[in-house]
């Protein structure tokens, strides 16, 4: 809470410093900010970040350093739209299915190419991400749009439309029975494969004999392989769904708002999801309330800009400061809990008879 | 004589626990003072204490006839208090000059004055006999020249009255003897010396004076000349003792491991084995002697299915397993109790109930279904080992980084003990626990023997080698030197033929 509050005072003063009333413009946001479009729009922009920060965390498990979703999901949603495109009109769940599979495939492709390096050349990921990200975006998507490219009207570089058979439906009649009619947004239906997804690695991870073995190589490496996790398989295994779920990281744009790919396509979600998966301490739910928290700040906040009470960078360092705080708060937090589990533990050590069951 | 330290009536609750009850100890200037007790009597509380890392709830402490109260490690650094930790605290990638230096550079300008380090070192090294090279890097080194490095650096920092840990407890007993005689050497210098350890022998040897701490209060404070090994052992735990002793034979003739002619290859391409053939049957206990870092960790790791193998083969119950993983192995029942739990044997930020399977995870009764882990049996089994074994811990759900040593240690045994495993590959099964529970697990493992399981036991304990073991191997250089019958070997003889003295 004391997070909060000091963030806030700083946010005041680098308002106040560019010039304009905080009051002002806190009352703004928060006006702004809980119209339901504002609520809508934060959460159309948290479904990718939060399956960003999964594919994330997912290698972070097992202290895999994974920056390379930023070229999975742009490299798989450049080819799952030329495959969407290209098969023309399906019946639905199939047109749908296949681009999603283009998408995991994709994404599964370029991080196993990054966890294959590592375990056969011995290449650290950061290094063979970080190239990988480069190559796919500079290099091969660039060079793919300039040769698949559709003569259009409009100035922007771009691949052809997918068929109405490969739109996600929106969820807009379901959210206007509870609520009233939705003006200008829709709610992407893909928010529910977002939910699903952070569902499904949250039992994996947590429940399953594949998340214990990534777990343990994560928590220590040596001793997961005397216990008879094999090290570099599983490093592979883990790259692979990690790319595989940033291969999705693109398509809640693709399927539910675009449904062409251009240069225009957003970009920088994969390096925002390692914030959202880091604030989220890689926790299913976490990431979640990071998501939206990241979603909504980032929509919210845009009135300031629109209303001219400050210029967009002042609204970005804002936004930063924000969540800087969040992470230190929750860093003492961790701190603090960590402290005191080992003091019970030694506590109850040092007892004599020392037996008693309490959960920490 | 004046005194050093003087602890009046400490006393520390940790919620629900005592820790220290009222405790009283004098240490004199200049003496070699060890405090003794079992896991759990309050040595390290009160340490940590004495050392600033933790405050009391009562009590007062005097140090050089001065009342202090330190709010941390720096404040009793500053009165000339050093503490060496029972795991080191050292960075594996810096030399033992940077290692040394680290948080008190001397500085000109803005740079680290090494020229002047060097020198300082160079002289506490030779006024205490701790012979180093200080460009070393510290991840090459040997355990016993780590401890010397910790010790230097605690001197370097002006410590007058240096604490050590459990300091024996990860040498062997060569390295126990250089430890000795530095000790000797820093008292002759004037340093008072407070030496946490439970070996007996070994506190009868060095002490002066030797306190001994039971469940949270001082119950003794003896002379060595006074006092037996025995005598120590019962005023610790309180009662009499059992010796690792094993007569009875067991063994059958179905074989458990048998290893034929291994030669193991670095990556360096240094032999590291060399034609080892031996085979442990169900019901037996082999133990591997040999001074450490002569082939006995690679041999465990070939055996475990680690490190490749260049020649030979190893069979497991009739079994050809050379070309199988490690998971292969440890399904068909391989037990495997690390050398150094730390690294090889626990997830240590993981919870105690996750730790209880480890080595153990695709086992039928840890799972719900081939792909589910079946949470509650393994629970169930967590609360079993840390109930059979005695794992002080507030309960299964834990950390393992928060438990003590000797508690990490009785939950790596209990587990492949709890999971009857067969056979089980066990290095230094007892390191670092207190003699009630070091008798325990003798107990189990001679249990467990009973009842069929085939025991290779590597250990630096040359009494508990003897012991427990039916036959005794020696290891030097990567070979086995010697095949002996432990009913009539002397920890003498054994000794010599470790180093090569005997052939």
């Amino acid at each position: 809470m004391a997070a909060v509050g000091l963030a806030l005072l700083v946010a005041a003063l680098v308002l106040v410093v560019s010039g304009a009333d905080p009051l002002v413009a806190f009352g703004n946001i928060w006006e702004y900010g809980s119209r339901l479009e504002t609520v809508i729009e934060s959460f159309n922009r948290a479904t990718p970040l939060y399956l960003s920060g999964i594919a994330f965390a997912i290698a972070m498990r097992m202290n895999l350093f994974q920056i390379g979703v930023e070229g999975q999901y742009i490299l798989a949603a450049f080819f799952a739209a030329y495959v969407g495109a290209g098969v023309g009109s399906l019946f639905p769940p199939l047109h749908i299915a296949i681009i999603l599979l283009t998408a995991m495939i994709v994404g599964a492709a370029w991080a196993g190419l990054a966890g294959w390096m590592k375990v056969t050349r011995n290449v650290h990921e950061v290094i063979s991400t970080i190239m990988l990200n480069a190559i796919a975006v500079s290099g091969l998507v660039s060079f793919l749009l300039g040769r698949w490219k559709i003569e259009s009207e409009s100035l922007d570089t771009r691949l052809g439309d997918i068929a109405t058979t490969g739109w996600f439906p929106s969820l807009n009649p379901i959210v206007e029975l509870a609520t009233r009619e939705i003006k200008r947004v829709e709610l992407t239906g893909f928010i529910l494969v977002a939910a699903l997804v952070g569902v499904a690695y949250h039992l994996i991870i947590n429940r399953s004999r594949l998340g214990y073995d990534l777990r343990a190589t994560g928590a220590n490496p040596w001793a997961a392989e005397a216990s008879g996790v094999p090290p570099k398989r599983t490093i592979v295994l883990a790259m692979l769904l990690s790319g595989a779920v940033a291969g999705l990281v693109g398509m809640a744009d693709l399927l539910g708002d675009q449904h062409f790919y251009s240069l225009r396509f957003p970009q920088g979600l994969g390096f925002a999801g390692i914030a959202v998966a880091l604030l989220g301490r890689n926790h299913a739910v976490g990431a979640a309330v990071a998501a939206v928290a990241f979603g909504w700040l980032e929509r919210a906040s845009g009135v300031l800009e629109v209303r001219g009470d400050a210029p967009r960078e002042i609204v970005t360092i804002m936004v930063a400061v924000i969540i800087l705080f969040a992470v230190i708060a929750y860093a003492l937090a961790q701190r603090r809990r960590r402290i005191e589990a080992a003091a019970a533990a030694s506590a109850q050590v040092e007892s004599a008879g020392g037996a008693g069951e309490a959960d920490t | 004589m004046s005194v050093a330290v003087r602890l009046k009536g400490i006393t520390k609750r940790f919620p629900g626990v005592l820790a220290n009850d009222r405790i009283d100890l004098v240490v004199e200037a200049g003496e070699i003072h060890a405090i003794c007790g079992e896991n759990g009597a309050g040595k390290s509380t009160l340490m940590k204490i004495l050392y600033g890392m933790q405050a009391p709830d009562e009590g007062s402490i005097e140090v050089l006839d001065q009342e202090r109260t330190f709010s941390s490690p720096r404040e009793a650094i500053d009165v000339g208090i050093g503490m060496v930790h029972q795991h080191f605290m050292l960075a594996d990638n810096l030399t033992v000059i940077e290692n040394v230096i680290l948080g008190a550079e001397p500085s000109k300008g803005a740079l680290i004055d090494f020229a002047t380090a060097r020198s300082r070192l160079r002289e506490l090294g030779e006024a205490y006999g701790l012979a180093l090279d200080l460009d070393d890097a510290v991840g090459t080194l040997e355990v016993g020249e780590r401890q010397r490095i910790e010790i230097i650096k605690i001197l370097y920092r002006g410590a007058r009255i240096l604490i050590l840990d459990e300091p024996t407890a990860v040498l062997v007993p060569q390295e126990v003897e250089e430890l000795f005689r530095n000790l000797r050497e820093l008292k002759t210098e004037g340093h008072t010396i407070i030496f946490i350890d439970h070996k007996l022998d070994e506190v009868l040897e060095i002490a002066d004076t030797i306190t001994v701490l039971r469940q949270g209060r001082s119950v003794a404070r003896v002379k060595p000349e006074d006092v037996t090994a025995q005598d120590l052992a019962e005023l610790m735990v309180g009662s009499e003792l059992p010796t690792p002793e094993t007569r009875e034979a067991t063994i059958t003739d179905r074989t458990a491991v048998e290893v034929k002619g291994i030669s193991v290859v670095d990556e360096a391409g240094v032999t590291r084995l060399r034609d080892v053939g031996f085979s442990v049957q169900c019901g037996e206990i082999v133990g591997v002697a040999g001074v450490e870092g002569n082939g006995q960790g690679e041999l465990v790791e070939a055996i475990l299915g680690i490190i490749p193998v260049s020649e030979g083969s190893i069979h497991l119950h009739g079994d050809d397993v050379t070309g199988w993983s490690v998971r292969q192995r440890r399904e068909a029942g391989m037990g495997y109790i690390p050398e150094d739990r730390h690294r090889r044997g626990l997830l240590l930020p993981a919870p105690v109930w996750e730790n209880s399977i480890l080595g153990h995870q695709t086992r039928r009764r840890f799972l719900s279904s081939r792909v589910w882990i079946d949470d509650e049996a393994s629970r169930d089994h967590a609360s079993n080992v840390v109930e059979r074994f005695d794992v002080r811990t507030p309960g299964v759900h834990t950390p393992v980084h928060a438990l003590s040593g000797g508690n990490q240690q009785k939950l790596v045994v209990g587990r492949e003990l709890a999971i009857e495993c067969n056979p089980l590959i066990a290095a230094h099964p007892t390191r670092g626990i207190d003699v009630g529970s070091q008798a325990a697990v003798w107990e189990d493992l001679r249990r467990a023997r009973a009842e069929g399981l085939g025991l290779l036991l590597i250990s630096a304990d040359l009494e508990e080698l003897i012991g427990l073991s039916d036959t005794l191997l020696v290891m030097l250089r990567g070979e086995i030197v010697a095949r002996l019958d432990p009913a009539r070997v002397t920890p003498r003889e054994l000794g010599a033929y470790m180093t090569g003295a005997a052939a």
